[in-house]
């Protein structure tokens, strides 16, 4: 059971400093969430901490690679207008 | 750490222009104590007259934020842009610490750091104040500033306090949370996501909170704020009164930077910016209440240099290794410029009398191509203009306009090869409202142009001061009798 980082990650560090676990890396081109030590914050926090704070949409996704802040959800920008603009992201890895 | 990244605040410090005194700096922070008003005198970002002599660095090392505004996008990277919050290289703190060290050894005007994101310098504590306290033992004459929205400040003002920061700038948009809930989709407060009104409720509450707490403790705040038509416009001037009651110095009032390319959530629902007018009406209407500020440049947060310009790229971290470097020395030469800057603005400072011109005639705008305090740039060449209104009461200066300003947007970016004619165009209608156009030297194309649009161009006060300059065309105009006419009828003329 872990959140994984997908390349929409614009690298700002907000996750990393409220993960709970230490949980997540720095690599290239993007941090990563190591997954021995993700426990999706079950326990610690009613939501997972780096879906909580990270600004960019699709950016964690769950084991099937799910988004936990899907498009439109944080910018309430509409995804058709994304879509339109060719800013949607891929949603998964 | 090698982040592009974009931000939340918008910025505040900024970045160099180009005059010698931008008319009203010394009466703008006049009503304030003498020990404010030392404070402030060798601040580019606070004192007006200060930004044409002195520079600030920003250092990139915050790159977290803690809440969304409609006006920033974090996804935006781009090296030609120059919006707050964008950066190019991320840095640690001890990058930072060398950078500074560098920066203020190559450019012994420098007297300001400040961290001012990319994110929120108080979303990321750890990287903030490691950079601070090293900064404060190793160049102790280098004064330290923050800039943040707010959120967590109540919780940091005993830190901030204690690394010695004496100016701190909150951007404060709203007072009223229904106002706030337009502007902020949401905040991270205490390991949640909240939204809407109670999200705005609890940043506005933690924002005034923040800045009594820092004013209790003596420390400089100044509140920026940034001026969204049909948003917060008509609820600004409270917000001025409010801020300025509770204690604020300066107040910023800063136009909304949105375009459909930034992609951020205004410029794409087509929120339109503010007019030039606009901002200085607005700017107007808050003066009443307390000292404004008026040349911000909305710099980036890694800007390097006098407001106005950014030099950030001569000091890469490759570059900063390759120097070689005498610190102490390099403190030293600070210290000797310093105090003859501040002994030659102290000599330069003139009452601003119009003679020749009678009580009754109107005020005039007028567009300076000005460089190190001088109309010393040729117009083809100036990357912004400085705006004056001459008037009876003497010369002030109200703002700046961009030549060309900000990139177009990803199909444009990078290219350098927009039609002149476009760039002219659109330069004039940045100077829309002035009637005189001061430069060094204008092209034949562009005086033809210029004067068809109304707006006289004037080459004969090369490298005159600035004000000085504003003045003597006044007159001109006076003596010419153009002043007895409205505005409003000039063109038709």
């Amino acid at each position: 059971m872990t959140l994984q980082i997908t390349e929409v990650c614009v690298n700002c560090w907000a996750c990393v400093d409220v993960c709970p676990n230490e949980a997540i890396y720095a690599d290239r081109p993007h941090l990563l969430i190591d997954d021995a030590k993700c426990t999706e914050c079950l326990g610690d926090h009613a939501e997972p901490q780096c879906a909580a704070i990270c600004p960019i949409e699709c950016a964690i996704v769950g084991e099937l690679g799910d988004p936990l802040n899907p498009p439109g959800s944080l910018t309430g920008i509409p995804p058709a207008t994304l879509a339109e603009l060719g800013l949607l992201a891929a949603g998964g890895r | 750490m090698e982040l592009p990244v974009i931000s939340n605040a918008p910025a505040e410090k900024s970045g160099g222009c180009s005059a010698s005194g931008c008319g009203s700096a010394p009466e703008a922070l006049a009503h304030l104590p003498e020990d404010i008003r030392r404070k402030v005198q060798d601040h580019p970002c606070y004192s007006e007259e200060a930004h044409h002599h002195f520079a600030r660095m920003h250092v990139a090392v915050a790159p977290a934020c803690n809440i969304q505004c409609h006006y920033c996008n974090r996804k935006y990277d781009c090296a030609n842009e120059s919006r707050p919050g964008v950066v190019s290289e991320l840095l640690d703190p001890e990058q930072a610490v060398r950078k500074v060290l560098a920066v203020a050894a190559a450019i012994p005007q420098m007297s300001v750091l400040g961290i001012a994101g990319p994110g929120d310098a108080l979303a990321n504590p750890r990287r903030t104040f490691a950079t601070f306290r090293a900064l404060a033992e190793k160049a102790p004459d280098l004064k330290l500033c923050l800039s943040t929205n707010g959120l967590m400040l109540p919780q940091y003002v005993d830190e901030i306090a204690r690394h010695n920061i004496d100016h701190v700038t909150i951007t404060i948009n709203c007072l009223d949370a229904e106002i706030g809930a337009r502007i902020y989709p949401w905040i991270y407060w205490q390991n949640c996501r909240l939204r809407g009104v109670e999200a705005a409720r609890i940043l506005i509450g933690q924002q005034q909170k923040g800045l009594e707490m820092l004013a209790a403790r003596g420390i400089l705040v100044k509140v920026n704020s940034v001026l969204i038509p049909g948003v917060n416009d008509a609820h600004l001037p409270e917000v001025s009164r409010t801020v300025k009651a509770k204690g604020a110095f300066l107040h910023n009032v800063m136009p909304l930077i949105a375009e459909a390319g930034h992609g951020t959530w205004y410029g794409l629902t087509g929120q339109r910016s503010p007019s030039a007018a606009e901002l200085q009406a607005l700017q107007d209407a808050c003066a009443g209440d307390m000292a404004m500020m008026r040349h911000c440049r909305q710099c980036r947060a890694d800007a390097v240099g006098l407001l106005g310009e950014d030099r950030g790229a001569e000091f890469t971290l490759d570059r900063i290794d390759a120097m070689d470097i005498d610190y102490a020395a390099a403190m030293a030469r600070r210290e000797e410029v310093r105090a003859a800057l501040l002994g030659r603005l102290a000599a330069a400072r003139t009452p601003a009398v119009t003679e020749a011109v009678t009580a009754a005639a109107r005020p005039v705008l007028m567009a300076v191509a000005a460089k190190n305090g001088v109309v010393g740039e040729h117009f083809g060449h100036a990357r912004e203009f400085l705006v004056y209104e001459a008037s009876p009461a003497g010369v002030r200066f109200i703002g700046h306009r961009q030549a060309a300003r900000y990139c177009g947007g990803a199909d444009r970016c990078g290219d350098g090869d927009a039609a002149p004619e476009s760039i002219l165009e659109r330069t004039i209608a940045a100077l829309a409202g002035c009637e005189a156009v001061l430069c060094a030297k204008v092209g034949i194309e562009p005086w033809g142009r210029l004067e068809a649009a109304g707006i006289a161009p004037n080459g004969e006060h090369a490298l005159e001061p600035i004000e000085d300059a504003v003045r003597a065309v006044y007159a001109e105009m006076a003596a010419a009798g153009k002043l007895a006419q409205a505005a409003a009828e000039r063109k038709v003329a």
